[in-house]
């Protein structure tokens, strides 16, 4: 067993030391009735080679991105991953620590969720921000469950075109306290003000708003902020498109309260869904009733700069059952990855990938006009009429393909439409190909 | 430790004074903020909320504890001590002075005779300590 | 902020203090679409302005800065980080490797199941090993960390009782339990009524049967709990439970000590959560992330959150119609990264290896607390399993606590154990060594807690000067709460 470090002779001096004759007297206190009394039914150790050799085989039967091009979007998207990130986040430094609960040996991850937290707060255009929520769809529910301790209120108005997975974890969360209410997509496939007006009321907690939304289109928020803070009820934003941020007006400017979103786009690989990394960040009034955990700075005994985690008294290792949340960690791994991500491109290079995502797109859309479902603004994901989602994606798959998400299953009334998704990995070539595809498959528009 | 004669005490470690026209001022005594430590936050009631004697009006925070804010009488909360929200030392620095928390109108000043006086809150938290 | 420290890493300057117009540490390929103008294709009032204060450097100040920060960090590949109830084990570096396969890593999950056949595998696989390892009949991984399973289980009782027609209000919970059962309990709408520990440092039976009731939906327990104690009278505990209909939680945090020598659902366990970063050595990433997988009887198999993993003919498929579920936690699978490693672990292991663990995580212990308790208190004298809690009472007399003895650690070369829990113990030092180790590191650190023992009474100031050795001495956390600072702000606005 090459993970422990012991030999016989080293265990017989330990067992000499506790003063017991054998390990199995150690577990005495295991009554005789719950004992195992046989082997574990699991198979023989294996080599480091046959282990490989049989994730190799396991992995053969998955398609992937490699051999594939991808106009699949939906939560989880291709994107551009510069080769730093992998170096950095595979030092041990950082990823066999653990949560900073001792500052003085921690500071490098502390330093760097201080960065995290302030990126997000710039990308969102928000004051706060933390590191702690697990994906985008459990980030969306912790940030409706604040919206409700804020302003101890329990319902909350959703749009029909929030991710349809996202209302389910939605519903998981709060299905217990809160009542939700669906706001249907207008025909731009946006959230219409005036329906959401009419929806308020004196109990509304707050209006969740998705841009780009699940079919794609970027929603106008500043409105819908309007009509929530009328009533005394919050805005949540939530994105599945982090990237998107690096070119859209940020909800921060658009009068939301919460921030909630999938942060996979900003240098985290597809990984079959996870690990993701939630994003979350509020107005600085609303920091005492987040979620998770927080990084702030302070100065140690010499007056110098340093960080800890602060603010604790909301979590769970202190309040119990009255916590903000259960949450008791961070996404230390994914939140870092995510910071040297938006480092390494800064400035201009956010800028630079979300209009590529946005060009490419728009080259796709020109192209395919008559078969838009949605007139709306779009980022780099649109909703197409096809005539049968599920065969297009066959033929798509023939020539190296891997088509849009149909949206029958969710919407059944969307039997004919596919989700499609462009991003910067997706070359012209590519999307001529698919152009090409879907003009020659027995379509009907 | 200081505990000032003429205040009237709470078994939860709350003091009032009573001003004139029926209001009191409320804030936590000298033995809490100490068993307490720095305080980091108080968080405080709206000026206009209806207390009722024991209702929890907000919690006293420090680093590593939380602990709940008793009201000594019932009332109306007339007035909260803003300060507090920049300066929450002011409960370790100030506790009968500038750390008060809350001012409330009296519903029912006879509440006071329920509460400890000076002399009987000492004895109170030397038994409490085990002393 | 310059760096004034001749020590060339010590002043490591944020990001954006680093940042100046014109650097640039990434290139993209040109475009190879039409370049529209952007204000052609989205209204205005759509777009940003530039992100103010988000960084500009090169590739070699990315490189250096978060290498440089790195150092400042203790991690389990420099030594022992004994910290209780986390388990911190050696990562092996082969799961990373298979969890950096590109075929297995750059699959999307919401591609079809035929394209998507070995990552289904894969997580069946893990399943069926959960299933085995803790006798029960079905398992998910959907749940994203060990809190977020608390919750489902929870979440999976409550329904449960759902069915029955019968409502239930309160959740039973030991005082030594960690904070995380309360928290979920009450996210799950449950009011938590505490059981006192008796002087074992377990249940007090008496008072559970005392509050045990037909409006009671679960006991959550941990097993061994965070004393380190298996609840030896645990046959009785099950009896009293579901003698009322009520259902027994399982907290998993200490699977690590039962590995191959007994099984929660021989015990009368009816749902359990297990912590993958933990017990199946998938990195703790400076918190995160992890994977709390869930593991419940037939009874409640029904409730768990869909998609569920199953068999489908010859391959495997995500089945989301599952009527009476608690409903997804998470938008996909949940953290398939973590899956990867850990199965990669457990058939590393075998099951044979995996006992050998157990094995010696609890040896480990029990040598460490054989070895210090001449110095330092044992508040329950009861036997450990895989880790043992002492307190700070020896050193009272001196004046040096719990976190004196920690800082110092740090000065000694190792992380300090987990301090001040559980509640129960009054300045808890929770020691969890680990199987890792080697008897060299433990006596290495049994000697440095000797040394920091001797030097309490003899200088007692020193020890509330420490750490002296680290990046920072110790952090002003008051400051750090009463005035907020939780990003940086650019100098103009600051």
């Amino acid at each position: 067993m090459r993970y422990i470090s012991l030999t016989p002779e080293e265990r017989q001096l330990m067992l000499q030391a506790i003063g017991v004759e054998k390990t199995e007297d150690l577990f005495e206190s295991i009554p005789v009735g719950v004992r195992l009394g046989r082997p574990v039914d699991l198979p023989e150790p294996l080599s480091e080679s046959s282990l490989l050799a049989d994730f190799k085989a396991m992995a053969r039967k998955n398609a992937c991105g490699d051999d594939f091009a991808y106009f699949l979007g939906a939560g989880a998207y291709h994107h551009f991953i510069p080769s730093v990130i992998d170096t950095l986040v595979s030092r041990s430094e950082y990823f066999t620590a653990y949560t900073p609960y001792q500052p003085e040996v921690s500071q490098g991850t502390l330093q760097a969720i201080f960065e995290y937290q302030t990126l997000i707060a710039q990308l969102t255009g928000m004051e706060v921000a933390n590191a702690s929520l697990y994906d985008g769809a459990s980030a969306l529910a912790e940030a409706v469950m604040m919206a409700s301790r804020v302003t101890r209120r329990t319902r909350v108005l959703v749009p029909e075109a929030l991710h349809p997975n996202y209302r389910k974890v939605l519903g998981t969360y709060t299905g217990n306290h809160l009542s939700v209410t669906s706001v249907p997509a207008d025909s731009a496939g946006s959230m219409d003000p005036e329906t959401v007006d009419a929806l308020l009321d004196d109990r509304t907690a707050a209006v969740v708003v998705q841009s780009p939304n699940f079919f794609g289109v970027v929603e106008e928020m500043e409105e819908l902020g309007r009509l929530a803070h009328r009533r005394r009820a919050l805005l949540v934003a939530v994105t599945t498109e982090a990237l998107s941020l690096g070119l859209l007006k940020p909800p921060g400017e658009m009068g939301a309260d919460i921030v909630a979103g999938e942060g996979q786009s900003l240098g985290l690989p597809l990984s079959f869904g996870g690990p993701y990394l939630g994003l979350f960040a509020t107005r600085d009034r609303y920091k005492r009733q987040m979620p998770g955990r927080l990084v702030g700075q302070t100065v140690d005994r010499k007056d110098r700069r340093g960080f800890v985690l602060t603010l604790s008294t909301r979590e769970q290792h202190i309040r119990r059952e009255k916590a903000t949340s259960n949450i008791c960690t961070n996404q230390g791994l994914c939140a870092l990855a995510v910071s040297i991500f938006l480092s390494t491109l800064g400035k201009t290079g956010i800028r630079e990938l979300a209009e590529q995502n946005l060009k490419k797109a728009h080259y796709l859309r020109r192209r395919l006009a008559g078969r838009l479902v949605f007139p709306g603004p779009v980022f780099n994901e649109m909703v197409l009429r096809v005539d049968d989602p599920e065969s297009l994606n066959q033929e798509l798959y023939r020539e190296g393909i891997i088509g849009g998400l149909p949206l029958g299953t969710w919407f059944p009334s969307r039997r004919d439409q596919m989700l499609v998704c462009v991003t910067d990995q997706n070359t012209r070539r590519q999307i001529d190909r698919f152009i090409r595809v879907l003009q020659q498959s027995r379509v009907t528009v | 430790m200081t505990i000032p004669e003429g205040l009237r005490y709470t078994r939860e470690h709350e003091w009032i004074r009573v001003l004139e026209e029926g209001r009191g001022r409320v804030g936590i005594t000298h033995h809490a903020q100490d068993e307490l430590g720095d305080v980091v936050f108080v968080e405080l009631p709206r000026t206009g909320d209806e207390l009722g004697g024991d209702d929890v009006f907000g919690t006293v925070e420090s680093v590593k504890a939380v602990s709940d804010l008793y009201s000594p009488v019932s009332g109306r909360v007339t007035e909260v001590n803003e300060s507090l929200e920049e300066q929450p030392e002011l409960v370790n620095d100030d506790p009968y002075g500038e750390g008060w928390m809350i001012q409330v109108e009296l519903s029912d000043p006879a509440e006071l005779d329920g509460l400890m006086s000076a002399q009987e809150y000492a004895s109170y938290v030397s038994e409490e300590s085990g002393h | 902020m310059n760096r004034t420290s001749p020590v060339y890493n010590l002043n490591e300057p944020l990001i954006f203090e680093q940042s100046s117009p014109g650097k640039a540490a990434y290139s993209l390929p040109p475009l190879d679409v039409e370049d529209t103008p952007v204000e052609e294709i989205l209204e205005p009032g759509l777009i940003r302005q530039e992100i103010r204060g988000f960084p500009e450097v090169s590739e070699v100040e990315i490189i250096r800065h978060y290498t440089r920060m790195s150092t400042w960090n203790y991690h389990i590949d420099l030594g022992m980080y004994p910290l209780g109830s986390c388990t911190m084990k050696y990562n092996p570096r082969l799961n990373e490797r298979t969890a950096r396969m590109p075929r297995i890593a750059m699959v999307h999950p919401m591609q079809e199941a035929a394209l998507s056949q070995g990552n289904l595998k894969l997580i069946h696989r893990l399943q069926e090993c959960l299933q085995e390892l803790t006798g029960l009949d079905a398992v998910t991984l959907q749940p994203a960390a060990g809190s977020q399973g608390e919750m489902v289980g929870i979440l999976m009782v409550r329904a449960h009782h759902e069915a029955q027609q019968r409502q239930r209000r309160y959740v039973l919970i030991p005082d030594s339990a960690h904070g995380t059962n309360p928290a979920s309990a009450a996210i799950a709408g449950y009011q938590v009524v505490s059981i006192p520990s008796d002087s074992s440092g377990r249940i007090d039976i008496r008072v559970l049967r005392e509050r045990m009731n037909q409006d009671v939906a679960c006991l959550m327990l941990t097993n061994p709990n965070t004393l380190g104690i298996f609840e030896s009278r645990i046959e009785e505990i099950s009896r009293i439970v579901h003698d009322q209909g009520g259902l027994i939680y399982m907290d998993g945090a200490n699977f690590n000590a039962l590995m191959g020598y007994a099984r929660p659902g021989d015990m009368g366990i009816d749902v359990l959560h297990l912590n993958l970063h933990k017990t199946f050595s998938t990195p703790h990433g400076g918190g995160g992330p992890g994977c709390g997988a869930v593991a419940c009887r037939d009874l409640l198999a029904p409730y768990l959150p869909s998609p569920v993993i199953e068999r489908d003919g010859s391959g495997y498929r995500a089945n989301p119609d599952r009527p009476h579920s608690v409903g997804p936690v998470h938008a996909f699978h949940g953290n398939f990264g973590m899956m990867v490693r850990a199965l990669t672990y457990i058939l590393t292991c075998g099951g044979s290896g995996l006992k050998q663990i157990t094995e010696t995580a609890v040896l480990n212990a029990n040598y460490i607390r054989a070895r210090l308790q001449e110095y330092f208190h044992l508040p329950y004298p009861t036997p450990s399993m895989h880790e043992a809690v002492f307190s700070d009472k020896t050193l009272e007399p001196f004046g040096v606590k719990t976190l004196d003895v920690a800082k110092q650690l740090i000065d000694e070369g190792f992380h300090p154990p987990t301090i001040y829990f559980p509640l129960i113990v009054r300045g808890a030092m929770m020691i969890e060594p680990t199987e890792s180790e080697s008897k060299a590191e433990l006596d290495a650190f049994v000697d440095a807690m000797i040394r920091i023992y001797h030097r309490a009474r003899e200088d007692a100031d020193a020890a509330h000067e420490a750490p002296r050795l680290a990046k920072r001495t110790r952090l002003d956390e008051t400051r750090a709460a009463r005035r907020p600072v939780l990003r940086w702000t650019p100098e103009e606005e600051a």
